[in-house]
Formats: structure tokens, sequence, C-alpha cells
């Protein structure tokens, strides 16, 4: 039998598996990304408080998912820290849950560089008409301290999906997973099927970052303008 | 004396290690308008910013309205809604309207129903001719509205005393009378207690009941005001007022 290879990806379920895949990986990055989201916030505001051990600590927490390795972080919660502290869940919680701490990692540095560089007399005229620290962080400097902080959350956002691809190594079903159990079953009758199917799966992450790496850049640029303007 | 709403006594601030301002004694009396003088880097705006416990000072006691302030940052808290303050940098909240800029305070700090909240709001913009502004954000706003709207929001609060710190210093010379004319309508119409640091003399000359004159973080004098800008008691006043040519 002769085909050609891009008939690969419209075989029986094939294509509606992909997009099962894309929505796993989709549905890991987007629930990772909103719970990093809200721990980074938390995490970010107490990096700016004056508690010494309070800050040691995050500190280390940052740095340690800032330095292990994403694959390291997934087997070690995957495979090491279930067999040691006697828990399991299943491969994509425990990928949302990595992903989350990771993202709340590294959005509580954000957060803490936009708020502390939220101007000093801004948080001097909110103590001025009587806020309280939390007001003040709630109405005037966590406010400002977004409009700072979206280009490099959306920067973050991309990184993200882009390292999803790493799931597979859990065993998650995601895009990639389900691509390559596409391309070994299709693999005598399509033979050039891994470039189609590979080439598909580019083409879904390109579709998702691309607008949001644009929308970054967009972003920045009108932010710049206004303050210079 | 009773009616006296700020006493200082024997205030010393020090920077680490920096002594910034030597044994402050002062007072003002409620509806007194006091001018504090002095060169750049006397520590006129460390001294106002003292009183409303955005510094803290290592010895000596600050007694507002007959309570002597104990001051942590929570009875500071309470205390700031009765001072209001206006810093040389317009520093309204980019992130809010600008009606929302003069509601966060009697919303947020002083629970006030919003809808009384914001009829006296836009009383307080029509008093300073910026009532079409309600809306806007303060990047639409020129540097003399900004300040306007400062003062406002800083009234709306109700304060018994206002600190202003050379609140005209950055504004572009055509701007700066507009402001200075709110400050002397609140001191002539609303008998409003204040601490002015300015270096319009002319208008220093114009409010003022009493001046201090501060140099190298002492207070050379406190001199009633005709009598200051007629002939000061220091020689180092009198230099002051001659370098400032006015
Ligand atoms: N945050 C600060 N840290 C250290 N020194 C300061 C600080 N703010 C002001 N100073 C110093 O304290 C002195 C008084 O400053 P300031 O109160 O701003 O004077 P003025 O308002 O009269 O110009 C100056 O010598 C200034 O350099
Ligand atoms: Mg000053």
């Amino acid at each position: 039998m002769d085909h050609s290879g891009i008939s690969v990806l419209f075989e029986g379920t094939n294509f509606t598996r992909l997009l099962g895949g894309l929505w796993v990986t989709v549905k890991i990055a987007g629930i990772a990304l909103i719970l990093g989201l809200i721990l980074g916030i938390v995490l970010g505001v107490l990096r700016t408080f004056r508690n010494r051990l309070l800050r040691l600590i995050l500190r280390l927490y940052l740095e340690f998912f800032r330095i292990v390795p994403t694959v390291v972080l997934l087997f070690l919660f995957y495979y090491i820290l279930p067999k040691q502290l006697n828990f399991n869940l299943p491969a994509d919680q425990i990928a949302t849950l990595v992903f989350a701490l990771w993202v709340g990692a590294e959005m509580s540095d954000i957060v803490r560089g936009a708020l502390i560089s939220v101007p000093k007399h801004q948080r001097e005229s909110g103590l001025a008409i009587g806020l309280n620290r939390h007001q003040l962080y709630r109405y005037v400097l966590i406010p400002q301290a977004i409009t700072l902080e979206i280009p490099a959350t959306i920067n973050l956002a991309t990184r993200v999906i882009k390292t999803t691809s790493l799931l597979m190594l859990i065993s998650v079903m995601d895009v990639i997973n389900i691509g390559q159990q596409i391309i070994e079953a299709n693999n005598h009758t399509h033979p050039t099927g891994v470039f189609w199917v590979y080439g598909l799966i580019f083409l879904f992450y390109f579709l998702i970052d691309y607008p949001l790496s644009w929308w970054a850049k967009r972003l920045e640029k009108r932010r710049l303008e206004r303050t210079n303007g | 004396m009773a009616d006296q709403i700020l006493q200082v006594e024997h205030l010393e601030k020090y920077y680490q290690k920096r002594h910034v301002l030597y044994d402050i004694n002062f007072s003002v009396a409620k509806g007194e308008v006091v001018t504090l003088l002095g060169p750049s880097g006397s520590g006129k705006s460390t001294l106002i910013r003292c009183l409303n416990g955005l510094e803290p000072y290592q010895k000596g006691t600050i007694t507002f309205e007959g309570q002597q302030v104990d001051p942590t940052e929570k009875n500071w808290q309470q205390i700031r809604q009765k001072i209001g303050m206006v810093f040389q940098s317009y520093d309204l909240f980019p992130n809010l309207t600008v009606i929302d800029n003069i509601m966060l305070g009697p919303t947020k700090v002083q629970k006030q129903s919003a809808d009384a909240t914001r009829a006296e709001a836009i009383q307080l913009l029509q008093r300073v001719g910026l009532e079409d502004y309600a809306d806007a954000y303060p990047r639409m706003l020129s540097g003399g509205q900004k300040q306007r709207i400062a003062i406002v929001r800083a009234l709306a609060l109700h304060p018994d005393f206002m600190l202003f710190d050379e609140v005209t210093a950055s504004l572009d010379p055509e701007m700066v009378r507009g402001v200075l004319n709110i400050i002397k309508d609140l001191a002539e119409t609303d008998n409003m207690t204040m601490i002015v640091v300015t270096h319009e003399m002319n208008f220093a000359q114009e409010i003022a009941d009493r001046v201090l004159f501060l140099e190298n973080g002492k207070i050379l004098e406190q001199t009633p005001s005709k009598q200051f800008f007629a002939k000061p008691q220091t020689d180092r006043a009198q230099e002051f007022l001659d370098s400032m040519d006015f």
C-alpha cells in the first residue's frame, strides 16, 4: 500500500486524538498558570515585607524551582516523592502541581520586581490618606504592579506552554505523547508520518504561543509609549 | 494653650548615623498658618514628614489635638486621617480615575457611603474648577490640575490640619498661581490650620501668620510673619530673604 504521509493525520480518529492531546496540554498549562499566578502574587507581596526569615525562605523556594530543570522536577514529583511520602496522584495532576509551583516561583519574582518599582511617592501618598498596609497593596500598589508585570507574565505563559512538551516523560497523554503513538502505530503504512504529525504539533504550539508573544510585545510597547509621553 | 492643635517637643531625627533635625520645638494653634522656610537641605521636608509619621524620629514627642502620639504604625494610620498632606510630586494614583482617587480614602478608610462621598467629591472638584475631569485618568491632566486634585483628595477626608511640601515647585510657572490660590482660599475661607513649605516668598508673606526658619536642621527663629518679612531676628534669615530676591 502506498499512502501519502499527510493522510495519517486524518485516518481513523487520529485527528481527534491529537486534538484531545492538545486539550490535555492546554488544560494542564492553563490550570497551572492560574494557580501559579495566584500563588505568585501572594508570595511576591510577602517578599516585599521586612521579615528577613520569610524573605530568605521564599528566595530559596524561587531559586530551587529556577535552578532545578523542569524534567528533574517532574521525575522528582512523579517517581521519587510518591514512594517516599506515600501519596499517589495521577500523572496529569502531578504535572499541574509541578508547573503551578514553578509558575508561582517565577511569578513571585515578577510581582516583587513590579511592586518595588512602583514609585516610593505612590506608597507615601497612599499612607497619607490613611490607607493601612492591606489597603495600600490592594488599591494602589498591586494594581500598578500588574500593568508593569503583564508582559513578563505572558512571556512566562509561553515558556510554560512550550515546556509542556516534557509531559510525555511522565506518561501524561498530552499532544506529543499521542503524536508519538500515532507515528509508531502507522510506521509501516506511513513512513513519512512522523514529519506530518510533528508538523501539525509544531503548528499547534505556534498558533498558541505566537499570538501570546505578539500580545506581550504590543503591551510593552504601549506601556513605554505611555510612560514616555 | 487649649487651642493648640500640634505641639512638637525636643524632636531629634537621624537618617542612620546622620543627624538631620536638632531639638525641634514649636506648636501650631487652631486656624494658624505657619510657613516653614529655609535653604534646600535644611530639613523642611523631613520635619513635616515626621509630623504625619512618614518618617520615624528618634527622640522627642509630638502631641496632636491634645494627645501625645505613641508612634506605632497603627496609631499613625488613624492620625493621618486628620492630617492631610500634599507633596511636591503630584502623586495621584494612575490606576484610578480622578473621582476614584478622591473617593478612595473616604470610602475605604473612613467607610463613608459612596453616594455621599461622590456628591462631596464633585463639590470639591467644582471648587477647584475641575468638575469636568471627574472621570478622567491622571495621565490626561496637566501638572497644575493634578496638584489641585491632590489637594482635593486630601480635603475629602475632612482633615483638621494640612501639610504642604513645596507643592508648586515642580509646576510650570503659569500653573503656580492657581494652586496657591486654592491654598489661600483654604486658609481664609475654611480657616484651615496648616504648615506650608514653599519657595514662593510673596505667597508665604500673603498667607503666613508665623514663619519658622530652619537651617541645618535647627529652628533658628519663629517670628510673626509681618515682622519676619520686614526684619527677621537672625542674620541668617536676612541673608536667606536677600538671596530669594522677591
Ligand atoms: N531618605 C533620606 N536618607 C538620608 N538622608 C536624607 C534622606 N532624606 C533627606 N536626607 C537628608 O536630610 C537633610 C534634610 O533633607 P530635606 O528634609 O529633604 O530638606 P529640605 O526639604 O529642607 O530640602 C538633607 O541633608 C538630605 O540630604
Ligand atoms: Mg524638601
